[in-house]
């Protein structure tokens, strides 16, 4: 489904990523761990399209398609998700209207017509449900004033009405206590089938205690320095990533 | 001739049709005297230094139109807040049209100028309110000088008037050029409650000059809301020159939205005398081309324990210009004040400009007073947040602009005028709003 081969990235000409490789498929969940400022927020950013971020060298193709040269919203449109780690406050568009002009927009993008109301309706209080949102917070302004766990959830709520095809979930745990932990991360299993994947940017382990990756990946001052499978977050988590900046430095 | 010798020689003419033995005589004449020496302002005024009048000016403006023009309801209809039952007093060219208007004297009044000037039974009232409040400035002089024509409202105490009011000038654009004068009279007795919505209109895009002067009385715990829709063709001026008057526990708000014109200036002066006394000042500003907006604000804070709220928002695209200038005077015995003042703005494109000045004036030690301005463009990851929800660029940023100004209407009282200014809103900055307003 994703494909990234040999990614250099920048942000105003300081090299972020520095040649990442990566290969994700349909039904698979990947987890990228790694020190602060090691590139994990880049490589998010980059995958969902931020302009700010330039990809120099490399590829990343999407189900066989190069997007690199896409915008964000054609990427969301093709199937891509980014959970942020910040979402951003945008006051006087409710969590509603916001929704149903992402849905709607999604739609036109494939020569739909707008959903029906009823529907939007049906298919909010379906997603809310999932992700234990109270109805009056539907109407608030999108995350104004929201508390971090609130935030989450509600980034969660839209994967769940977005349907995205690979989401990734950029520090959705930072912020979150552990009720919150749970139902965000009930809400992530129950949204993932064999069609989807997803890809889990944590510093911790304690989220892969709820989404149990398939594959865990290491990145350290823009690469991949090593990748396992989901053994490799609990050996991560006992020694620390000094241990990874020492093994690679050997 | 320039316009102003056209205009102080037009005067005689003028007042030749009008009776002098009228109460508003001499201050016509005083008002022509002082037209003749101030004239009209210019950018040495420190109040109009960002705004010049020169160019509107130059042009050969018929300051009589004589003629008596028609339009049809069905024509000029979407200029109406048509859904709702209302008041009309409607205006063709400076002359009232009976056809399109809606008046009343049934237990108050809601008529003409002309026939409060005329008739012996206003007199009173006349003689207690009109030009009590307005400036003797240049411009507001000119329009005292040719004061004949325009609303005359007169609700006496304890009225709830429910049906808002609705005072429209149109003009045909069958002169090339016209300036127009109108003149209005609003007079609110204790306890009562009145909703006014204002419009100027041109039907075609011949250039007129409005030069309109507001004189409106809040008396004690009067309740008086102005809705004033500014949308008009791009080589339609306006010079809007509002003075309210409050007593003692009232409340007045001014709406003002404006979307459309070639230069409009809004001098909103409101005047607190009493106690508990609240004024609200409101706006949105939505403009691009060549358009130019001037907002000239003043609250003055006289007696304690009253409150002004004041919050524009401007969107400006193209090589539009804005201006807002806020002034609030807290006198020293008006002791728990409180007065807020926001200007917030957005420059859509790099050659627009918004020139924002606050401008308090506090003598009182007691009071809270504050301000803020803001001149930005819209926010980037707030874009890049909506772009990976799917909404394209040009959607994500007519979304944020919406719901930028936007919250200013939530203090609208009228559904329908509130529904209509949404869609305005919309329309202007090209947004489809596929959700419930």
């Amino acid at each position: 489904m994703l494909e990234i081969k040999n990614l250099h990235a920048s942000v105003e000409d300081k090299a972020i990523l520095k040649g990442i490789n990566l290969s994700v498929k349909a039904g698979e969940v990947h987890a990228i761990m790694g020190p602060n400022g090691s590139g994990k927020s880049t490589l998010a950013s980059v995958i969902a399209g931020k302009e700010d971020y330039e990809a120099i060298k490399g590829d990343i193709l999407f189900n066989n398609e190069n997007i690199e040269e896409l915008e964000a919203d054609e990427r969301a449109h093709k199937g891509i998700f980014l959970s942020f780690q910040y979402p951003v406050e945008i006051p006087g568009v409710s969590v509603t209207n916001f929704m149903k002009t992402a849905i709607n927009e999604s739609r036109k993008a494939k020569g739909l017509e707008d959903m029906p109301a009823n529907e939007m309706l049906k298919l909010i209080r379906e997603k809310s449900e999932l992700l234990e949102i109270d109805r009056k917070f539907l109407s608030r302004s999108l995350n104004q004033g929201f508390s971090g766990g609130e935030k989450k959830r509600n980034e969660i709520f839209q994967m769940a009405m977005l349907e995205p095809k690979l989401a990734i979930l950029d520090e959705t745990d930072s912020g979150l206590d552990i009720d919150a932990l749970r139902i965000v991360a009930n809400g992530v299993n129950k949204l993932k089938n064999k069609d989807n994947a997803v890809i889990v940017i944590t510093h911790y382990q304690r989220l892969l205690d709820y989404i149990v990756p398939d594959f865990v990946h290491v990145l350290h001052n823009g690469k991949i320095v090593k990748s396992g499978t989901k053994e490799l977050a609990h050996e991560l988590e006992k020694k620390g990533y000094d241990w990874i900046k020492e093994s690679v430095n050997l | 001739m320039d316009l102003k010798e056209k205009l102080v020689s037009s005067f005689l003419a003028f007042e030749n049709q009008m009776d002098v033995e009228d109460y508003v005589h001499d201050i016509r004449s005083e008002a022509i005297k002082t037209f003749e020496n101030e004239g009209f302002p210019s950018k040495k005024d420190e109040d109009w230094k960002y705004t010049s009048l020169n160019k509107i000016l130059k042009q050969d403006y018929s300051v009589f139109p004589d003629d008596e023009n028609a339009i049809e309801y069905r024509d000029v209809k979407k200029y109406f807040i048509h859904n709702i039952d209302s008041f009309k007093i409607v205006f063709i060219d400076g002359k009232y049209s009976s056809h399109l208007s809606q008046t009343t004297h049934e237990g108050m009044d809601i008529c003409l100028l002309s026939a409060a000037l005329a008739k012996p039974k206003y007199r009173l009232v006349i003689e207690n309110y009109f030009n009590k409040i307005a400036a003797s400035d240049g411009i507001t002089s000119l329009n005292t000088a040719f004061s004949s024509e325009g609303a005359y409202i007169h609700i006496p105490k304890n009225k709830l008037v429910e049906k808002p009011i609705q005072i429209i000038h149109f003009s045909t654009g069958n002169e090339s050029a016209l300036m127009l004068q109108p003149r209005n009279l609003v007079v609110v007795d204790e306890n009562s409650h009145v909703q006014i919505i204002e419009r100027h209109q041109s039907l075609t895009s011949n250039a007129v000059l409005t030069n309109s002067v507001t004189e409106i009385f809040a008396n004690k715990r009067a309740i008086i809301d102005c809705y004033k829709i500014q949308n008009d063709h791009q080589n339609a001026s306006l010079i809007d020159n509002t003075f309210i008057h409050q007593k003692q526990e009232s409340h007045a708000s001014v709406h003002t939205f404006t979307f459309g014109g070639n230069l409009t200036r809004n001098n909103l002066n409101f005047y607190q005398h009493g106690e508990r006394v609240d004024s609200t000042l409101k706006g949105i500003t939505i403009i691009g081309d060549k358009q130019h907006v001037d907002h000239n604000t003043l609250v003055h804070h006289v007696e304690p324990n009253c409150e002004s709220h004041q919050d524009y928002k401007g969107i400006f695209n193209d090589k539009s210009t804005g201006v807002f200038n806020g002034k609030v005077i807290v006198e020293k015995e008006a002791q728990k004040t409180n007065a807020f003042q926001a200007n917030n703005n957005i420059l859509v494109s790099d050659q627009s400009t918004i020139n924002t000045k606050p401008q308090l004036e506090i003598f009182a030690d007691d009071v809270k007073c504050s301000h803020g301005c803001t001149i930005g463009q819209l926010d980037s990851d707030a874009l890049f947040y909506m772009k990976t929800r799917g909404i394209p660029e040009k959607e994500a940023k007519a979304l944020l602009m919406y719901a930028f100004a936007n919250n200013v209407l939530e203090s609208v009282k009228i559904a329908t005028l509130k529904t209509r200014i949404n869609k305005l809103i919309a329309n202007k900055i090209g947004v489809n709003i596929g959700f419930n307003l």
